[in-house]
């Protein structure tokens, strides 16, 4: 296939506006997620670093945080208790949402969907650069919460009822928490314009040959996501209509009983375990709303630098489902200590735990892959392992939390921050990093630096269990999360060398990024340009051309003949056989699952 | 100045590094163009590392747990908190094998395995036995977890024995009242409209109806003494109007309570409300209930492993025995300062990080010794006490305590 025959898809001229700003071409609304997520966890990232500088050193005075935040919110450089919690609060909800929730999928569904399955873009382009336009509307949204006067939302990313709900409770519950709803509704307008997207594009738009069953594992995940986030990011739209009507316009969905800043509400009936069902209805699926993708990337890089096809491609398959059925009955084990019915606490512990069953067996399979492998480490690839790395540390000690008899001493504490910035926060950077790293060739058409890349690992992987490793020491000793410091606690005294360590960590781990920032875009321009198919892969998007073209292929779609996996297979003179490649006479497909 | 100088100092070394790259680059394009993969020293020196990060981690591992080990909770100071240590202790031990184990099989094959080009993968693509071996082993560990977790869980969560001491934990921005039932057995009646200064529980008793029906009375007399004063159509004419009518539906809730029984009414009068810091008989059943003012407050207590969230609108309830004085925790942890330590562990605002009590546990008649010296809440009402004395200095107003940070 060459790329002279491109020429005849571009039967209309491209304007600046209509190629990067209005583009329905899947291939750049990939990039404009990826850099709008880019953005937003940039804010995340130093945000963190800036309370770490609290909790590491609490009342010393640093001239950044004076700098960055005014006298208002840091006056003499010491930060002021509520912009600690603003702080703590958009850091989570940058991170959850709109990196990992909308960068993540945004990037790689929008990309890998059409290019993986065989398709000319996706099922509605309209609909997909409207999912962006809200995305990106969210975003501004949100960023300009940090402006108002009174500080941005600060109750914590949950944003629980009554806290959330009465301005008189705390400044960020004013006009900062206002804006946080609005952009919140947008994101999930923005989600489910594109999942829906996702979904009806895998179903209808896959090419001839690819069944469900030949499907790239990354595929699966995405198409699983989609689903997840289609039926529960509804309920969160749910839980936010009412919590603007219980702020606005007097409800009292959540409220009830109340007597704050010295003046009766008359809001009467009203439960705020009502917002935490409805928000952990779609707060837990969002957490495998956030880590399927990343397995599904993992999946790919493995395979592929391993020179081995995914071991249980079947399995692989049959887990991701039911962990997506599952994620929808556990949400319960956030809310142990609730005073919710006992009994009702002991079914959402054995679901809970059900989980770690096929999350064991995927995490086996990997393993499994890189035996007797062929392993290529690409930068790519040591993130991918560094994933599931992160994904077994973190997953491990989500059997302790959701054993509801051990979550009431730990609940809330910093041994559940560790668990889930390990197992999910950790797991999803790093695999968002692998597939930055494999596909940039596809999306740029140039490489990127490789020694680079190395040292961009290895930095982030060390600080990454530097900060959140020695988090579960905390938790064990009781130090509860979100707060501004633990000198009012003679019983923390001790822990004050590992909260310096953790910050040490935090801002040296930061500032590794910046490596990555750099390689990105200086590749972007100046990386040396890549071939066609740099990494030997098997499937279809490497059989598009370097240049992006409007269809994606020049000529007519391509045929599939075989799953995804075939490398190193016996008799063939490459270690990779593409999936367009058609069986030989008595060759029998690798995914049949015989 | 000092951010300029730091950002173009910033810049300044991007430039740099992007200028070593292009150097880089250029020369490597010389040698012969720059291949997507990397080379076979890359591959092995990536490979070692990460044999060697596995070392390092564990190694980590290993010091944390050598310095901060004994850093953790101490032993127990409740009765189920030791099953639930025991508990602890069996999930750490499986999860630490598989962790463990995992991660050697992850690293070494890492580095076992690393590129050569002359060696092909091994084409293995499934294998059913393995699959169901790793399926059903995990799930027999995790069905020992869950039944070994649940039997305590049912046990913990199960009603509070007969006899058991009741106190209340009333949490609001940013303290703590605890509150007993003083020589019966029962706590007085409490709502939310009845919440005044010198009731900051909103305890119903006969006088503290009185007194509250009194208090708003006189509000709104003052309110429609105010209205005549502003002229008729404004905002604030219509906001006034509106706090009157609010007041009045107040003292009609208020009011309402006369009709409770007169167990009711009289049980409360010798409850007790304690500020800062409590006593707890030990070895005796506490059930502990919980309620909140204004938002979703955690009362954890960490020594007996111990917390329930206090939510608005509704009560909850936990229940423990204490099994060690403060005393003999002083002697177990070899620290002269331990206390046993009440904290807020559910975000509820700015001094969030500063809302505690201190516990104390003590033999049985020293606590009954101390908890006959305590004021009652009737005695705290009562008219005499005008000069604010008892519960009203204590309790502060109602708004934003936040100078308490500064003690």
């Amino acid at each position: 296939m060459s790329t002279a025959t491109a020429h005849s898809d571009h039967h209309h001229k491209e304007t600046f506006v209509s190629k990067y700003l209005f583009s329905h071409d899947h291939k750049m609304i990939s990039k404009q997620f990826l850099i709008t997520g880019m953005i937003m966890a940039v804010i995340g990232m130093i945000m963190s670093s800036l309370f770490r500088l609290q909790l590491g050193w609490p009342g010393e005075s640093f001239w950044i945080l004076n700098a960055l935040l005014g006298d208002k919110w840091a006056p003499d450089g010491i930060l002021d208790p509520n912009m600690y919690l603003a702080l703590v609060t958009i850091h989570g909800t940058i991170m959850v949402f709109f990196l990992l929730t909308g960068g993540l999928s945004g990037t790689f569904a929008n990309l890998l969907i059409p290019l993986q399955i065989g398709a000319r873009d996706m099922a509605s382009g309209f609909m997909n650069m409207l999912s962006y336009w809200f995305f990106l509307a969210s975003s501004v949204i949100m960023v300009v919460s940090l402006f108002v006067e009174t500080g941005p939302a600060s109750g914590g990313w949950t944003v629980y009822p009554p806290l959330s709900a009465l301005p008189e409770a705390m400044p960020g519950s004013g006009l900062g928490m206002t804006l946080w709803l609005v952009s919140m509704s947008l994101f999930i307008v923005s989600s489910l314009l594109g999942g829906l997207n996702y979904v009806v594009t895998v179903i209808n738009l896959r090419t001839k040959g690819m069944t469900m069953t030949r499907l790239p594992l990354s595929i699966w995940a995405l198409f699983i996501t989609a689903v997840l986030g289609v039926l529960s990011f509804p309920v969160l739209f749910a839980a936010a209509l009412l919590l603007i009507f219980d702020r606005s316009f007097g409800t009292s969905f959540y409220l009830s009983d109340i007597h704050i800043a010295g003046e009766l509400m008359e809001q009467s009936g009203g439960s705020p375990i009502l917002y935490e069902h409805l928000f952990w209805f779609l707060g837990h699926p969002e957490v495998y709303i956030v880590l399927l993708p990343a397995l599904g990337i993992t999946s790919e890089v493995i395979a592929t630098n391993a020179r081995k096809p995914i071991f249980g491609y079947r399995a692989m398959i049959g887990s991701i489902l039911a962990i997506a059925f599952l994620s929808f009955i556990v949400w319960g084990h956030h809310m142990f200590i609730t005073g919710m019915n006992p009994f009702l606490g002991a079914v959402f512990t054995f679901t809970t735990l059900l989980i770690a069953i096929p999350s064991a067996v995927k995490a086996f399979n990997y393993i499994t892959t890189l035996w007797k492998g062929n392993i290529r480490f690409t930068p790519a690839m040591l993130f991918s392992i560094g994933m599931v790395s992160t994904f077994i540390s973190g997953g491990v000690t989500g059997i302790i939390l959701a054993d509801s008899a051990l979550d009431i001493n730990l609940h809330d504490t910093y041994f559940v921050v560790a668990h889930f910035h390990i197992v999910m926060g950790l797991s999803a950077v790093l695999a968002m990093f692998a597939g930055v790293y494999h596909w940039f060739p596809k999306m740029y058409g140039r490489l990127m630096n490789r020694k680079m890349g190395y040292a961009h690992f290895w930095l982030t992987f060390i600080t990454a269990y530097g900060v959140f490793f020695p988090q579960h020491f905390l938790g064990l000793a009781g130090v509860p999360r979100r707060y501004y410091e633990n000198s009012q606690f003679p019983m923390f005294d001790e822990l004050v060398g590992l909260n310096e360590m953790v910050s040490v960590f935090a801002i040296v781990g930061a500032m590794a990024q910046f490596i990555f920032i750099f390689n990105f875009f200086y590749s972007m321009f100046r990386g040396p340009k890549a071939s066609q198919n740099p990494w030997g892969s098997n499937t279809l998007e490497w059989t598009t051309p370097v240049e992006h073209i409007h269809g994606n292929w020049p000529g007519p779609l391509p045929t599939v003949h075989r799953w995804a996996y075939d490398y190193s297979k016996p008799g063939k003179e490459q270690d990779f056989v593409p999936q367009t490649v058609p069986l030989e006479e008595g060759e029998l497909d690798g995914g049949a699952g015989h | 100045m000092v951010v300029f100088f730091t950002v173009v100092s910033v810049v300044l070394a991007v430039l740099a590094i992007a200028q070593l790259i292009r150097v880089f680059e250029v020369t490597s394009r010389l040698k012969g163009g720059v291949s997507p993969l990397p080379s076979d020293s890359e591959n092995k020196y990536q490979g070692s590392m990460m044999f060697l990060f596995m070392f390092a981690y564990f190694g980590f591992f290993a010091w944390l747990l050598a310095k901060y080990g004994d850093k953790v909770l101490p032993t127990s100071g409740s009765v189920h908190g030791d099953t639930l240590d025991t508990i602890l202790a069996f999930n750490f031990w499986i999860i630490g094998i598989v962790f463990v184990i995992t991660h050697i099989f992850l690293f070494y094959f890492a580095y076992k395995y690393t590129f050569n080009k002359d060696r092909k993968a091994l084409y293995y693509t499934h294998s059913n036995k393995l699959e169901i071996l790793w399926t059903s082993v995990p799930a027999v560990f995790l069905a020992v977890i869950v039944i070994y977790g649940l039997s305590a869980w049912i046990d913990i969560t199960s009603d509070a024995p007969e006899g058991s001491m009741v106190v209340e934990l009333y949490p609001k921005q940013f303290d703590w009242t605890a509150r007993y039932s003083g020589s019966d057995t029962e706590l007085g009646a409490s709502n939310y409209n009845m919440i005044a200064t010198n009731n900051p529980l909103g305890v119903i008793t006969k006088t503290s109806i009185e007194q509250m029906s009194a208090d708003l009375e006189a509000e709104i007399a003052e309110l429609e003494e105010d209205l005549q004063t502003i002229p008729q159509g404004g905002l604030k004419y219509e906001e006034t109007k509106e706090r009157i009518a609010k007041r009045g539906r107040q003292l009609d809730r208020v009011r309402s309570f006369e009709g409770l029984d007169i167990a009711s009414l009289e049980s409360g009068n010798d409850d007790i409300l304690k500020k800062n810091e409590f006593y707890l008989p030990k070895n005796k059943s506490v059930n502990f209930v919980f309620r909140s003012r204004d938002v979703i407050h955690s009362a954890y207590m960490p020594h007996f492993r111990a917390q329930m969230n206090c939510v608005p609108g509704m009560t909850t309830q936990f229940h423990f025995v204490p099994q060690y004085t403060t005393e003999e925790m002083r002697e177990i942890t070899g620290n002269d300062e331990f206390e046993y330590t009440l904290l807020c562990n559910k975000i509820c605002g700015a001094a969030h990080y500063n809302m505690k009590m201190t516990i104390k546990v003590v033999e049985q008649e020293e606590f009954d010794a101390w908890l006959s010296e305590q004021e009652t809440f009737a005695q705290s009402i009562a008219p005499e006490d005008e000069g604010g004395e008892g519960m009203a200095s204590e309790s502060g107003s109602n708004g934003l305590e936040i100078s308490m940070i500064e003690q």
